[in-house]
Order: structure tokens, then sequence, then C-alpha cells
């Protein structure tokens, strides 16, 4: 009996340590980006420059946008690997829906955002009520959006003079300097790390994660949160395509090719444990814009720029090695138990 | 038992859905049985193919490994590299094999010795051998390789419409096969992807079969980036981007189980031809390429959605069944009367 307390209060010192390398992620995240700015700034000034930082920002808040729904079904113990697919999808019809002048902006990227809740629901319909594994359905869904996207577009591209006048410009307005798109991705950190921390739904979707028996035991229902996080990353996803959309003008069906990896790498490099559970927005967050910081570094410097994907690959390994062994050492220390 | 019957029967889906194919594909169009097109429709996807044999046996141990793309991309720039700096193919081509063993087995190495996931690790090794593979020979293209090898790459069999790149990959799927099904060493990938932990204290060396996995994997990679240079006459180091999700396509597709512990290498094999012939007849129907990418997305959630109804179909009328024949008792006892006497 005493034994049981015992391991229990030793797990849930266990559970409180977790919680703090995920802080400690978060926090020497910062301390390793200010430290790579300062270096950079001193060995290339125009790094601070605002025709340098706001493109720079622009780019990370996006990825950080689909990081942030992608590190809240990484949580719940999924993965989606579609969210590229639904990014170039929304960027390609929004693009092509103002070219044929069907809707005027604000509707076209209303659109945009509700196709990729769509798109998310469809997901979350497979995972949760067909019960497919979701690597296995989001790896067919990414063919599938991807198919439809050149499918539309037929191979041709929606240049910058056939959208409305004007429409790229929300990419540069900036707000008491700090720019709009950055703004928006700060809000949706904001708000979905505060229903995580203080809603019931945010305790279900860690649950979910941590231990799925457990949770569906405690009644909760482990359909319906995986639906909703699957959704609520279609729609970020979609609100990424648009804002996409705008930054670049220029649209062909290839649209944000490869932005999976990056995705997934930055919401491993910020501390949200792949086998769910664990890990937060803002991490995930933080992960988006160390990465996108680091491959400007890389151009400022005048490394190679094929340095760039290498240097992704350590990040990443590095990134989860030190998770790992972080872990052990404190299983080892706190339950006495070899993690073997 | 029940699993073995429910593959079987898995394979022989795929089969009626190649033979339907090859039955369209011969309607629709008068040149598709020819043998021509069938040196076409088998080489399109050799080097997808030939990566699906081992990423199979990886995954039924329960593990997957992303980074093939990046192997066969990184072979293809050493192997250009090397070729353009006057190092001849029969020095080059075992050093890419090499490299690809050492890749696959630092892949091994960290998902045994570090206890790593390995979707993170391979995750990583992607990027990272990628970015090795541009560095290595950055933009341009190398050709001019010596017509032997290009003749291997492109060429058939003499007297027969099968090119040699495919005979590589017959050659390792029987293998392969083999081994998988045939030896220990396939017994204890299965029993590794079933229960890792069952495998361990059943005398399972665990760690050092995953090792020899994902080893395994890298040098197929590897071998896959000399075909592909091969058949293309020119390396680069963007070679076979974005591969990885076909290849892991067929395995699915084949009947292999994501989580592990389930899969067959005739299943993968069938699913190569699945996805070859529609992919053929797609093109001599014209209908547009895209409708591929459609097509395999659809196969691939269907191939878990369909034995998951039928699962679910079986067991409800089984319910129904037992609801309206509800075993009696006085039945039950009567047969064991029954048996009862004739033991005596």
């Amino acid at each position: 009996m005493t034994e049981t307390v015992a391991a229990t209060s030793s797990e849930g010192r266990l559970g409180r340590m977790v919680t703090t390398v995920a802080r400690q992620r978060e926090a020497s995240l910062v301390a390793v980006m200010l430290i790579l700015g300062v270096f950079v700034a001193v060995q290339a000034p125009q790094f601070l420059s605002v025709s340098n930082l706001v493109p720079v920002t622009v780019l990370a808040s996006i990825i950080a946008i689909v990081a942030v729904g992608e590190a809240l079904v990484i949580i719940t113990r999924n993965v989606d690997l579609s969210v590229e697919a639904i990014m170039g999808l929304v960027a390609f019809s929004v693009a092509e829906i103002l070219s044929r002048k069907a809707l005027d902006a604000p509707a076209a990227m209303a659109f945009g955002v509700g196709l990729g809740l769509v798109l998310g629901m469809f997901n979350g319909f497979l995972v949760s009520a067909l019960r497919v594994p979701a690597i296995v359905a989001t790896l067919g869904t990414l063919s599938l959006f991807r198919g439809f996207d050149y499918l539309i577009a037929g191979g041709k591209q929606v240049t910058l003079t056939e959208l409305p006048p004007g429409y790229t410009d929300p990419a540069r307005w900036t707000i008491v300097g700090v720019p709009l798109f950055v703004l928006i991705a700060v809000a949706v950190v904001v708000v979905t790390s505060l229903v995580l921390r203080q809603t019931t739904f945010g305790r279900q979707v860690y649950a979910v994660g941590s231990n799925p028996d457990a949770a569906a035991i405690l009644g909760i229902r482990r359909g319906v949160v995986v639906f909703t996080v699957f959704s609520v990353c279609g729609l970020l996803s979609g609100l990424a395509g648009v804002m996409w959309g705008i930054e670049f003008g220029t649209i062909n069906a290839g649209a944000a090719t490869g932005v999976t990896l990056q995705v997934v790498a930055a919401v491993v490099v910020g501390g949200v444990n792949i086998f769910g559970g664990s890990g937060t927005v803002v991490g995930a967050a933080l992960g988006a814009l160390f990465l996108t910081l680091v491959s400007n570094a890389l151009i400022l410097l005048r490394l190679s720029q094929f340095w760039l994907e290498a240097i992704y690959g350590l990040v990443i390994l590095l990134a989860v090695a030190a998770d790992s062994f972080v872990l052990r050492r404190l299983r080892r220390t706190f339950t006495g138990r070899r993690s073997r | 038992m029940t699993t073995i019957r429910r593959l079987v029967r898995w394979e022989m889906l795929l089969a009626i859905l190649v033979v339907a194919l090859i039955a369209v594909g011969a309607t629709v169009s008068p040149v598709f049985l020819s043998a021509n097109n069938f040196s076409n429709l088998s080489a399109a996807l050799t080097e997808v193919a030939i990566m699906a044999l081992p990423m199979a046996l990886v995954i039924i141990a329960g593990e997957i490994d992303l980074s093939v793309e990046a192997m066969l991309g990184l072979s293809c720039a050493v192997l250009g590299f090397l070729w353009a700096e006057g190092v001849p193919l029969w020095i080059g081509i075992p050093t890419v094999l090499i490299i690809g063993a050492l890749g696959g087995a630092l892949n091994g190495l960290l998902v045994t010795r570090f206890m790593l996931p390995s979707l993170v690790v391979t995750l990583g090794t992607l990027a990272l051998f990628r970015g090795l593979a541009l560095v290595v020979l950055g933009p341009r293209g190398v050709s001019r390789f010596p017509e032997w090898f290009t003749t291997f790459g492109f060429r058939n069999v003499p007297g027969t419409p099968i090119p040699w790149p495919f005979v590589i990959f017959a050659i390792l799927a029987i293998v392969l096969g083999f081994i998988l099904h045939r030896t220990w060493a396939g017994r204890h990938i299965y029993a590794v992807g079933r229960n890792v932990e069952a495998a361990r204290y059943s005398g399972v060396r665990v760690d050092r079969l995953k090792l020899s996995l994902f080893t395994l994997s890298g040098v197929v990679a590897a071998l896959a980036g000399v075909i592909f240079t091969a058949r293309f006459a020119s390396a680069r180091a963007d070679a076979g981007e974005g591969m990885t999700l076909t290849v892991v396509t067929i395995v699915l597709l084949g009947g292999v189980n994501i989580f592990g512990g389930r899969g067959t290498i005739p299943g993968v094999v069938l699913a190569f031809f699945t996805l070859a012939v529609l992919g053929n007849v797609l093109r001599l129907t014209r209908v547009s390429t895209e409708m591929q990418s459609i097509a395999t997305g659809a196969l691939l959630i269907l191939s878990v959605v369909v034995p998951m109804v039928a699962q679910q179909l079986k067991l409800a009328i089984e319910r129904v069944r037992r609801d309206r024949h509800p075993p009696s008792v006085g039945h039950i006892a009567g047969a064991e009367a029954a048996g009862g006497e004739e033991a005596i």
C-alpha cells in the first residue's frame, strides 16, 4: 500500500518534471534564438532591418499557425501529414476564385478557411469514425487533396496581376511596428493555449494523448476529441493557406509543397512528444520561429543554402535526443527504475 | 489462423483488382498488351517498388523509415560526384552502397541505442541525407555515364520485355519474401512487430534485428539511387523527392499493418502491380495524370476502411444470428451427455 502511494507520488513528481522540461524547452528555444539573433546581427547587420525581419516573421507566422494545429493533433497521439495539401488546395482555390471574380476578397478568404475546416473534418471523420490510423488516413488525404489541387489547376497558375489590386498588401501591414500576420499568429497561439490549459476540453486533449484507454474509461468521448483536433488543424491549415496566397501572390497547384516536414519538425523541436500526451502550442510556435530564423541566418551569413536541409535534420535529431536523454535521467532519479 | 486467412483474402482482392485493371486497359487501348508497354509499365515505379520491399519488413517490425527517398538522392549525388571527379563506377557503386549501409545503421542506432521513435529519427535523417546530397553535388546534374551503365538502366533483358531494373526487383522480392516467410529471422520480425516485450523475453535480439532492418533499408535505398541514375542517365541531388509517400502507400496497400506484426511480401508485390497498372491505364486513356494521385490516395484509405467495415458487418451478422438462435442450455447439456456416452 505504502509502495503504491510512493510510486504514485513519484509518478506525480515525474509528471511535474516533464512539464518543467517542456517549459525549459520553451525557455531554451528563446535563449538559443536570442544568441543566434545577436550573432547574426553582429555578422550581418541587415538581419535587423525591417526589409529582412518582416518577410521572415511573416513566413514564420504562417508555419507557426499550422504548427499549432499539428501540435494539437500530435498531443492526442495522432499525426496530420495532409496539412501541406490542405494549404495548397486552399491557396489555389482562393486565388482561382479571385481571378474569376466569383467572390470578393473577404468572402473568398472566408471560403478558404471554411474549405480548410471541411478538409480537416474529413480527416477527423476517417480517423475517429472509420478508425483508420491517422498516419494512413492523412497520407491518403495528402495525395487526395493534392490530386484535387492539380485537377482544378490543370497546370496553370494564378499570377499577381489576376488578383484584385492591393490583395497582397496585408502581408506588409504592420500595427505599431508589428506585422499583422505576426499578430494573427500570436492570437491563434494565445487562444489555443488558453483553451488547452483552462478548459475541460484542453484537459481531455492531453488525457486522450497520454492514455487513450484510461481516457475512455473516464468517460471522455475520444472520437469527439480527435475529430475536433483534426477539424481545428484543418481550419488553421486553411487560414495558413489563405495567408500563403496573400504573402506570395502568384500561386500554382504546387503551393506549400514540403511544408508538412517543416511543421512536424517545428512541433518536435518545440518539445511536443511525438507519442502524444505532452507539449505546448507555445513551444510548437517557437519551434516554427526558430527553424525560420535558422534558415534566414544561413542566407545572411552567406553559408550555402544547401546546408539548410542538413541542419534542419540535425536540429530535429538533437531536439529529440535531448528530450529522451533528460526524460530517462529524470525517470531514473525519481522512480528509481531503469527505463528499460 | 484467421489473420492468415484474412491476408490471403486481401491478396486475392488485390489480384482481382490487377486483373480487372488489365482487362480495362486491354479494352480501352490496343497497345496495352504490347511488350513495349509492359516495359514502360514496370519501369515507371521501379525504384519505389525496390524500396518498398525492405520498408515492408521495417513496418512489420513496428518501425518506419521515412528517410529512404533522401538516401536515394544522396546515393545519386555521391555517385554523380565521384563519376565527375573521374572515379570509375566499379568503385563508385560499392561506395554508395556502403554509404547507404552507414546511413541506415545511423537510423538503426538512433532508434535502438537512444530509444528514439523511428518516425522522428527518420524525419530528421530525411532532411539530413537530402541536405548532404545537396552539399555534395549542389544544383548541377552529372551525365555522360558509360553506355553499359545507362543500357542497364533502360534496356530490357535481351529477347524479353523485362527491363533490367525489374530483374533486380524480382530477385530482391524473392530473397526478402523467403527470409520473411520461411526463416526464423522472418518469424522474429513478426514477433517484434506484434509484441516487442514478449519477443525480447522469448530471446529475440530485438535491437540487433531492428539495426539490421534499418541497415538493409539504407543499402536498398542506395541501390535504388544507382538504378535511378542509370535509368535517367543523369545524377541529381533532388532525385527521388516525394518518393517515400509512394513507397509507404505501396506497403500499406499491400496489406501491411502500419502498427506492425502483419503483412506479406506477395501483398506488397501485388500492390506495386496495382499502382503500376492503374497509372498505365490512366495514361493510356489520357485521363489527366492528376487522377493518379487521387486514385492512389483513395485506394490507400479504402484499403484500411473496407476490411474494417467487412469485419464490422461480419460481427453484426453473427450477433443477429446469435440473437435469433440463442444456444439453449438443454441443447448443450444434451450434447455433453451424448459425448459422455460415446466416451463410455
